[in-house]
């Protein structure tokens, strides 16, 4: 049976309160950190090597490093709750069900790298996880766990919610601090890194909330026990948000580097409706799709790498036998199209040019050089952006086009699309199809 | 059309307070708008201009913001508001479907309002509840694991608030 760490006290009643959180042994991290130095702190995350929940796995003990010692400016935490990625679902229920499990863990890495401001960035459409984490605060600072002197110890901290408005770009960590200071989300060229320019000017931090939600526990049980919970170097336990043709969809947590096709065949119960599994997108609609023949791989940030995919943010989408991937890549094209902020010409006009030959290609009306167009495309945005989105868009058109050029070149053969979209979950009850945008 | 406006003690009370979270009174001004949209339903420009006053920001700046983020109206909505989404995994379980049969049934196209000022169907990017697809936002509020007859139920459910308690 896996240890469940992060949801833990999901099943509890009221977990979400202050009281609950404490009965289980809640802050008792934060006060053991509070007591100990800075560096011992980063040196110690460092050393589980916990790596960053949000998509990059980017080590977390290493960016706090980062932010210089000696910097007069103020510093900031911003905690990245935008949670935009199509297929995630994992931070909205620590938000929800266990809120002061991110406050202590967000507590303690603005601690480590002496910030005296939080900001939890939650996207703007999470009302009950807003207020949710308002509560929590509230809480804490009443029982001076967040504000001045925390616990007599010298050290204060301000903690506030800010609300997203609708825009997945957000997500990314420099637009997410523009957007926390008042702007359009655009994202900043790098460098400088947030850590010594980010929020008001100010050393910033970005951390995903799964990230930080992992930290108080890593304080209590050391670095050794979260590293020997995951394969080397990617240690701890990994939320997993299924969704898709699965017969049990829903969030899990497991060690990291699952097999994904335990997750979908165990886990989740196999296929719904006993029908042929097609391809699995692992991470997020980002990453790069699966075939169902390379689905036997670990799911974790290594190995997922090296099946040339990503595990993003564990947000793994399945597909059975009847879903066209034109379709998938239409629909996808489509979001990044919607979420491009316009700034990098790559981005702002190929995405959408990606998009208009997709819908081509899905209505019939697709050219036979179509399929290379969007390979050239894809080539010519990815790398060329100021921010990873265009990549994001790339990344996974590219693996779509090149895993199922079959497909591609059956619809532009045909004029039309074999399947005729997503399918009708519910066939007894005729829809018609309204103009597709 | 020049909307008049007024904005109520409460919520200038609440900007004022998240004014003071910040080191500059502009980093507010997300929060803000989101306060005012809540008492107003929407963000006529009148508003737009009030923001920026109670901020000290050009009133362009502000509309900048406006029409970046998706979750802020420029235009007045029906009394109710259906957000459905379409993304990748609700659309596997029929998100696309259930658009369709929305539009059918209001017979309306995503983004209009229905002739009565009742309804406004609007498709909408990823909503981060795919475990539960397809989902939908009702003013604002999840509705989640959804099927034809549970979208009838929630319209009829809408139409009953309307007919019992007058305008909600």
């Amino acid at each position: 049976m896996t240890e469940r760490v992060l949801t833990a006290r999901f099943q509890t009643p009221d977990s979400h309160r202050l009281s609950t959180y404490q009965a289980d042994g809640g802050y008792q991290a934060a006060k053991k950190a509070l007591s100990m130095k800075p560096g011992e702190i980063i040196d110690l995350v460092k050393a589980s090597g916990l790596r960053g929940r949000g998509g990059a796995g980017f080590p977390a003990g290493l960016k706090w490093s980062f932010v210089p010692k000696d910097s007069d400016k103020p510093k900031y935490l911003c905690i990245n709750a935008d949670e935009g990625e199509p297929g995630t679902f994992k931070d909205r229920y620590l938000m929800e069900l266990d809120p002061h499990a991110v406050i202590e863990g967000a507590m303690i890495a603005a601690y480590a790298f002496c910030a005296n401001h939080a900001y939890i960035y939650v996207r703007g459409e999470f009302k009950l996880p807003m207020m949710r984490l308002e509560a929590a605060l509230e809480e804490a600072r009443e029982a001076n766990l967040i504000g001045r002197n925390i616990l007599g110890s010298g050290y204060d901290l301000e903690m506030w919610v800010h609300p997203g408005a609708g825009a997945y770009v957000c997500g990314e960590e420099t637009a997410l601090i523009e957007s926390n200071e008042g702007h359009r989300g655009m994202p900043r060229l790098k460098p400088p890194f947030p850590a010594v320019v980010g929020l008001f000017g100010g050393p910033t931090v970005v951390n995903n909330v799964e990230t930080l939600a992992y930290v108080p526990h890593i304080v209590n049980r050391g670095a050794e026990w979260f590293g020997s919970l995951g394969p080397e170097k990617n240690g701890g336990t990994k939320l997993y948000g299924v969704s898709g043709h699965v017969k049990k969809p829903g969030l899990y947590e497991l060690p990291m580097g699952t097999p994904l096709n335990e997750i979908v065949f165990g886990v989740c119960g196999g296929m719904r409706n006993d029908r042929k599994l097609k391809a699995v997108i692992p991470g997020g609609s980002s990453t790069p799709v699966l075939t169902a023949d390379e689905i036997k791989v670990n799911m974790d940030f290594d190995s997922l790498a090296k099946a040339g995919s990503m595990l993003g943010s564990g947000a793994v989408i399945v597909m059975d036998e009847g879903t066209c991937m034109v379709r998938v890549a239409m629909r996808l094209a489509k979001f990044y199209d919607h979420e491009s902020c316009g700034q990098c010409t790559p981005c702002r006009e190929g995405v959408p040019w990606i998009r208009k030959i997709l819908v081509r290609i899905e209505t019939g009306r697709g050219c036979r050089q179509d399929p290379k167009l969007l390979l050239e495309l894809c080539d010519n945005i990815q790398g060329n952006t100021v921010c990873p989105l265009g990549d994001a868009c790339a990344m996974p058109i590219r693996a779509l086009v090149t895993k199922f050029r079959d497909e591609f070149d059956a619809h532009i053969e045909k004029k039309q699309c074999p399947i005729g979209g997503f399918q009708n979950p519910w066939p007894s009850i005729k829809i018609q199809a309204c103009k597709v945008s | 059309m020049i909307e008049k406006i007024a904005i109520g003690p409460e919520t200038e009370k609440a900007i004022a307070e998240i004014i003071a979270r910040y080191p500059v009174p502009e980093a507010a001004l997300i929060p803000a708008l989101h306060k005012v949209q809540d008492e107003l339903g929407w963000l006529p420009l009148e508003a737009i201009d009030w923001v920026a006053g109670r901020l000290s920001l050009p009133k362009a700046r502000v509309y900048g913001v406006v029409s970046f983020y998706t979750m802020f109206r420029r235009s007045k909505p029906g009394r109710h508001r259906l957000e459905v989404c379409t993304n990748l995994s609700c659309s596997l379980m029929g998100g696309e479907h259930l658009r369709d049969y929305l539009c059918e049934k209001l017979k309306i196209q995503p983004g209009q309002t229905t002739s009565d000022g009742r309804i406004t169907l609007t498709e909408v990017e990823c909503l981060g509840s795919c475990g539960s697809a397809p989902v939908m936002l009702v003013d604002d509020a999840f509705y989640e694991n959804l099927t034809p007859e549970t979208v009838d139920q929630i319209l009829e459910q809408l139409h009953q608030k309307e007919t019992r308690g007058g305008v909600s």
